[in-house]
């Protein structure tokens, strides 16, 4: 084997692989298909749309998707509960403490474990899941900004969020894959120091914040890029599934960690944000934005509020084990359970199918929150122009980790 | 519970008693059984009844119960932002043999749009078939990739492209 080329080049292959939706043939005199990636940085990672336009306008895009497709679903059929949590966290790359943080849920309650976890764990879950949100909505924002030609704010906020890897690395281990959130536990205690470091980070974080208001969110090239491009109306967005920041944008108040109320977050003061059209209609990319950046402020409350626990009531203790309670075997009974809970991107649900003979789930789904948001994308930007495209792909928000698993 | 009871008692007022095929109370959320000749217009009513407002399609789950027990499953998941009620619908579809296409069950893509990529990667990963989907493709895997995946009996296949499958 070793002497034999192990791929040999056909261009035919491509067409067979991913062949367009569109046929060259079947199109009007004034129509053009259009091919975007899979490799642009405008996309986010490997994602391909084919465009058909109209001169600039948009007719119709067909996004192609399975360029990083790894079989999460084959995978989780063939390891135990415990292994496919770092498999989790390669789904959404960026957020992988939330995720973590739904399928640990998931298991857990299948065990009958819900609301037997110490209060210790559940605050210090909360506190690295929305540490990670913020990195989430800063890589959001930034790379959005850089997509539509806004270059500092990604530096500033790729700065910042180092930060927050650097907390979360000296916690779990590891820089963005930390399969930190065990059932029934944690891998390890918060280590010493860590809360004060947290608060100093807040600290140096507050006045970034408010200049992140002034280089994107007021700015007036963004504005003009952004407000009254890409409108998502309430009903399109609930009959296409949307959630997250996106559902939000368009105007309702719908928030999983209040109507779900999971974990420790009943407990916990926040806000909602939602897109109130400030600078054009109610559901454009600019209120999604708004409302991503609004749900950082969000997110440092909640932060504030788990260190002031995680310093008083829950305070560490010399023989606190974060791993007490992690089950011996993760055998649950014969059940069905769907699983949902707040990532920074949308609902993260798992669908899990238990047989009660086996320490392997029957069946694992994910319902991934980009995949579906971005399924809206045909809608929102036909009739916009191609420039208009890159705004509105980049204010979905995807991953293609997670859009493909 | 009640709001399940509520739903529960629509569909058999408007459908009959025998819609219900099986409850399953082992699923949160609670899981109704109904016929898959019956997918579309129970969904409908699901979605337009006031009393019910599925308003959300959350996930439509393919399950291959493997060549023993002979039949597969499809599961949606709805849920109503309204009145904050979760309820999974189940269909039941014989297994077909390897040669045989697919087995077939009613789109709900003209309901929900959710449904429109939800239903692709069901086709894609079980090859169970949408009737009335108005643009049935794969969607994670290419187009020429041979067999579904997640079938329990998937024997993938040796070569793509020249390109050893195995690893």
């Amino acid at each position: 084997m070793s002497d034999k080329i192990q791929y040999v080049y056909d261009p035919e292959n491509l067409v067979r692989s991913e062949p367009n939706k569109f046929q060259e043939s079947e199109l009007q005199s004034e129509e053009l298909v259009l091919n975007l990636g899979p490799q642009h940085p405008s996309t986010h990672g490997v994602l391909r749309l084919e465009v058909l336009s109209d001169g600039e306008v948009i007719k119709s895009v067909v996004p192609h998707l399975g360029y990083l497709h790894r079989c999460f679903e084959k995978h989780a059929e063939s390891l135990a509960y415990n292994q496919i949590i770092p498999y989790v966290d390669r789904m959404d790359y960026v957020a992988a403490m939330n995720s973590e943080h739904a399928f640990a849920m998931g298991v857990e309650k299948m065990m009958g474990l819900e609301g037997q976890i110490p209060r210790r764990i559940e605050y210090i879950r909360v506190l690295v899941a929305e540490l990670n949100r913020i990195a989430s909505h800063f890589v959001a924002v930034g790379a959005y900004g850089m997509d539509i030609g806004a270059f500092t704010p990604f530096f500033w906020m790729m700065r910042d969020r180092e930060h927050i890897l650097r907390l979360l690395e000296w916690a779990s281990g590891a820089r963005m894959l930390y399969n930190y959130i065990w059932v029934g536990g944690l891998y390890y205690d918060l280590p010493v120091g860590f809360e004060e470091r947290c608060r100093e980070f807040i600290a140096y974080l507050m006045p970034k914040l408010d200049e992140l208001d002034k280089i994107i969110v007021e700015n007036k090239i963004f504005v003009e890029r952004t407000a009254n491009v890409g409108i998502l109306s309430l009903d399109t967005a609930i009959n296409y599934g949307i959630t997250g920041p996106m559902l939000r944008g368009s105007g309702l108040k719908f928030d999983l960690r209040r109507v779900d109320g999971y974990s420790v977050y009943p407990e916990i003061d926040f806000d909602i944000p939602m897109g109130e059209g400030l600078m054009g209609t109610t559901g454009d990319c600019w209120d999604r934005t708004y409302v991503r950046v609004k749900e950082v402020r969000e997110s440092v409350k909640i932060i504030d509020q788990c260190l002031d626990q995680l310093t008083g009531e829950q305070k560490r203790t010399r023989d606190f084990d974060p791993q007490a309670m992690l089950p011996k075997k993760i055998r649950p009974k014969a059940q069905d359970l769907y699983i949902r809970a707040e990532n920074p991107k949308g609902e993260l649900g798992f669908f899990f199918r238990a047989d009660g003979r086996s320490d392997i789930p029957f069946r694992c789904k994910a319902r991934s929150c980009c995949f579906v948001n971005l399924s809206v994308i045909d809608e929102i930007s036909r009739g916009s122009l191609i420039a208009d495209l890159i705004a509105i792909l980049g204010s979905i928000d995807i991953v293609l980790g997670e859009v493909d698993r | 519970m009640e709001g399940f009871e509520r739903v529960k008692e629509l569909l058999t007022k408007k459908f009959g008693e025998e819609i219900v095929i099986h409850i399953a109370l082992n699923a949160d959320p609670t899981t109704i059984t109904i016929p898959a000749t019956h997918v579309r217009e129970v969904c409908r009513e699901l979605h337009e009844n006031e009393d019910a407002f599925m308003d959300m399609l959350s996930c439509i789950s393919g399950m291959d119960n493997g060549p023993e027990t002979g039949t597969m499953e499809v599961i949606y998941h709805l849920y109503s932002i309204p009145y904050d009620l979760r309820i999974a619908l189940k269909v039941e579809l014989p297994r077909n043999q390897e040669d045989e296409p697919g087995p077939e069950v009613d789109s709900v893509s003209g309901i929900w749009k959710t449904a429109l990529w939800l239903e692709r990667e069901v086709y894609d990963l079980f090859g169970i078939q949408f009737r009335g989907h108005p643009d049935l493709r794969r969607i994670l895997l290419p187009a020429d990739w041979k067999g579904h995946p997640l079938r329990k009996d998937y024997q993938h296949q040796e070569y793509y492209h020249g390109i050893k499958v195995e690893y």
